[in-house]
Formats: structure tokens, C-alpha cells, sequence
């Protein structure tokens, strides 16, 4: 029940940047520093969630089929493929490579 | 798809209906294709979530309501790494951030009044700002943040409920890949913004930092660890096209030079000569 509370206010903060954008003076976009904090931080948020999900298993971290999704991952985005062919090459690549035995 | 017009920016489109003239405009054919790529890994979205840990409403919540796809992606990818709800909440806000800065030039782009305001906030990601700012004729960067918002909306929350049902049925998610499906979507989610040298360092360090961080922090906290530390002046935009190097990207560059060649005269792009 409590994921529900985090859930719904993560929703309600979602919202209210958004909606702040439109209220807030153009000034303050001028401002460079909002959207380089802006830009630093999806950067580096991506960055680890792509890295929590690619190797750590609880507390740990672990080598597994899911390297194979990030490599297969990685070699069609560099072939400028879309982000549906992208998201089906990392899930095919690591059930590909568990049905062949690698954990 | 059937609504896909004749081709577009062709002589005529004045004689034509409303809604065929509407189909011809470059920014609202944006829109559609975007939104259709968009709303199909919805799909993703919906059976991640259920094999993550949340139910159905759960998930349908998080697409109507939060609305926002790397928010979305980051509050499950930290339920299912075992992190606490604070920790998901926290990494989907942090990532919400940049469509503040959205907000910002869509108002100052689109000056939308009354209720518009409040219903073109829910719909300000990454999709409907690309496909307005996209555009340069003002019409036509209001017709792409409308038709790729509510696009985008209908589409995504459509799917998501089509991968939360069918997510549940799949048994183990790990047999299907489904964890290497959520590698692959946030790699997909970066890799457009690294643009440059400095990105590429950030994104470096900050996963490298979290791979330090695991054994150390509880389970969800690396992802939010790089963030008290380390300079943030470095010489950043939030990256406002996603899709830029994708192929709905291509439509839209030709969509802007038929848009933008013949302007002078007034004249619909194509039309006569």
C-alpha cells in the first residue's frame, strides 16, 4: 500500500513541474544554469539506470545476460534504429542468451 | 495506417476537407508517426511494470497520471532493483525536471491561455516538445504539440494497458528478456543526449559512481547518489530532440524545408509552378 503513496506523489510532482514551466517567467529560462542542471541530470540519471539495470542484482553486481541486451542495445542504436527495434534487440539478445544457457 | 494522407505539401490541399487539409500539415503527420512509435513501446512499458512488482492500476496510473516516459521507466527499474517506493519516487522526479524547462519554451512558443495551459502541462514530454519546436510556422508548432501530446496520451496509456495485461500472463519475465528489454529502453533514453564530449564524461561518471556505490548503499540509492556531488556548471541543453536522429526525425527535416523554402510569397509550399 505505501508503494501507492510514493506512486501517486511522484505523480503529483511529475505534474507540478510541468505545470510550473508555464508559470514561471521567461526570464528564468535565460538563466543557463536552469537547464544545465537540467541537462547534467537526466544525463546522469539515464546513465545509472542504465547501469543499475545492466549489472546489479541486489546488492551486488553480476555479469549475466543482461551485457548481452546493453552490447545488442548499443550496436542498433548505433545503427540509428528505432526506439521499439532497440527495446526487442535487448530483450531478444538476453532471452536469446538464457535459452543458450548463460544465466 | 489508413488516415496516412496523399502526399503531403501537394498542389490543392485547399480544396480539399478540413480534417484531409489537417492531415497534410507536416507538423500533425509528425505527430501521428511519433506517436504511434511512442505509444507501441508503451507496451514495454505496461508488461516491465507488472513484472516489476505493480499491478495493473499501478501501472495505469503511472501512464495516466505521471505521463512522462523516463519517469515512468526510472519509478519501476527502482521497484524491481528491490529499492524502497521514496527511492523510485525520487529518481522519477529528478528525471521530471527537464519537462519544467519544456514547459518554459512551450509557453513562450505556443502562449496557451486558460485551461489549455493546465491540459498542455500534462501533455509536455519529450515527444510534443520535439514536434513543436520542430517546427518554425507558429500554426504548425501548435498543430505538432497538440496532435503528438494527446497522440502520444491516447496511444501510450492505450498500450501500457495491452503490456500490463498481457505482462502478467508471461510467467517468468527473465525467460522473455524482459529485464535486457529495460537495459535496452533506458540506453535508448541516453543515447540521443550524448552529444559531445561532455555528456559522454558525465554519463561515464556518473556510471561509473554507481557501480562503486552498489555494494556499499541500499538497493535504489546508487541511482540517486551521483547527484550530491560533482560540478554542474558544465555547458549543457536539455536534449529537446529525442527523436532527432531517429527516423520520425528525417519526416521532420523535410517537413521543415518544404515548410520553409517557398515562404516569401505567401503561397502554399508546392503549390502551382
Amino acid at each position: 500500500m505505501s508503494l501507492w503513496i510514493w506512486l501517486l506523489i511522484a505523480c503529483v510532482l511529475a505534474y507540478a513541474w510541468k505545470i510550473v514551466g508555464y508559470f514561471v517567467p521567461a526570464k528564468f529560462l535565460e538563466d543557463p544554469r536552469t537547464s544545465r542542471v537540467a541537462g547534467t541530470m537526466t544525463i546522469g540519471l539515464l546513465a545509472s539506470l542504465t547501469v543499475v539495470n545492466a549489472v546489479v542484482s541486489g546488492q551486488g553486481l553480476a555479469a549475466d545476460a543482461r551485457l548481452g541486451a546493453l552490447a545488442a542495445a548499443a550496436i542498433a542504436l548505433a545503427l540509428r534504429a528505432p526506439f521499439l527495434v532497440v527495446v526487442i534487440a535487448g530483450a531478444g539478445t538476453a532471452a536469446l542468451l538464457r535459452f543458450l544457457g548463460w544465466s | 495506417m489508413g488516415l496516412e494522407p496523399p502526399d503531403a505539401c501537394a498542389a490543392g490541399t485547399e480544396t480539399r476537407s478540413p480534417a484531409v487539409k489537417l492531415l497534410a500539415s507536416p507538423a500533425v503527420r509528425v505527430g501521428i508517426s511519433i506517436s504511434i512509435a511512442t505509444g507501441l513501446y508503451g507496451i514495454s512499458f505496461g508488461a516491465l511494470a507488472v513484472t516489476s512488482g505493480l499491478d495493473f492500476w499501478q501501472a495505469m496510473a503511472l501512464s495516466l497520471l505521471l505521463f512522462s516516459g523516463g519517469s515512468q521507466f526510472a519509478f519501476i527499474g527502482v521497484v524491481a532493483g528491490g529499492g524502497s517506493g521514496i527511492a523510485a519516487m525520487s529518481a522519477a522526479t529528478l528525471l521530471g525536471m527537464r519537462n519544467g524547462i519544456y514547459g518554459m519554451q512551450l509557453n513562450a512558443l505556443l502562449r496557451p491561455t486558460g485551461w489549455r495551459k493546465y491540459i498542455g502541462a500534462q501533455l509536455t514530454i519529450d515527444e510534443s516538445t520535439a514536434t513543436s519546436t520542430g517546427q518554425s510556422d507558429p500554426a504548425e508548432q501548435r498543430r505538432g504539440f497538440w496532435t503528438a501530446g494527446v497522440g502520444v496520451y491516447v496511444l501510450w496509456n492505450l498500450f501500457t494497458a495491452v503490456g500490463a495485461l498481457a505482462g502478467s500472463g508471461l510467467g517468468d519475465p527473465k525467460q522473455w528478456g524482459l529485464d535486457g528489454a529495460a537495459v535496452a529502453a533506458f540506453l535508448a533514453l541516453l543515447w540521443p543526449r550524448l552529444k559531445g564530449r561532455e555528456p559522454v564524461a558525465i554519463a561515464a561518471v556518473c556510471a561509473v559512481a554507481t557501480v562503486v556505490a552498489v555494494p556499499f548503499v541500499p538497493p535504489g540509492v546508487p541511482i540517486l547518489g551521483w547527484f550530491s556531488h560533482g560540478r554542474r556548471d558544465e555547458g549543457l541543453e536539455p536534449d529537446v530532440e529525442p527523436y532527432g536522429s531517429r527516423h520520425p526525425g528525417h519526416q521532420q527535416d523535410a517537413a521543415g524545408k518544404h515548410q520553409g523554402a517557398p515562404r516569401g510569397e505567401g503561397t502554399e509550399p508546392g503549390a502551382g509552378s
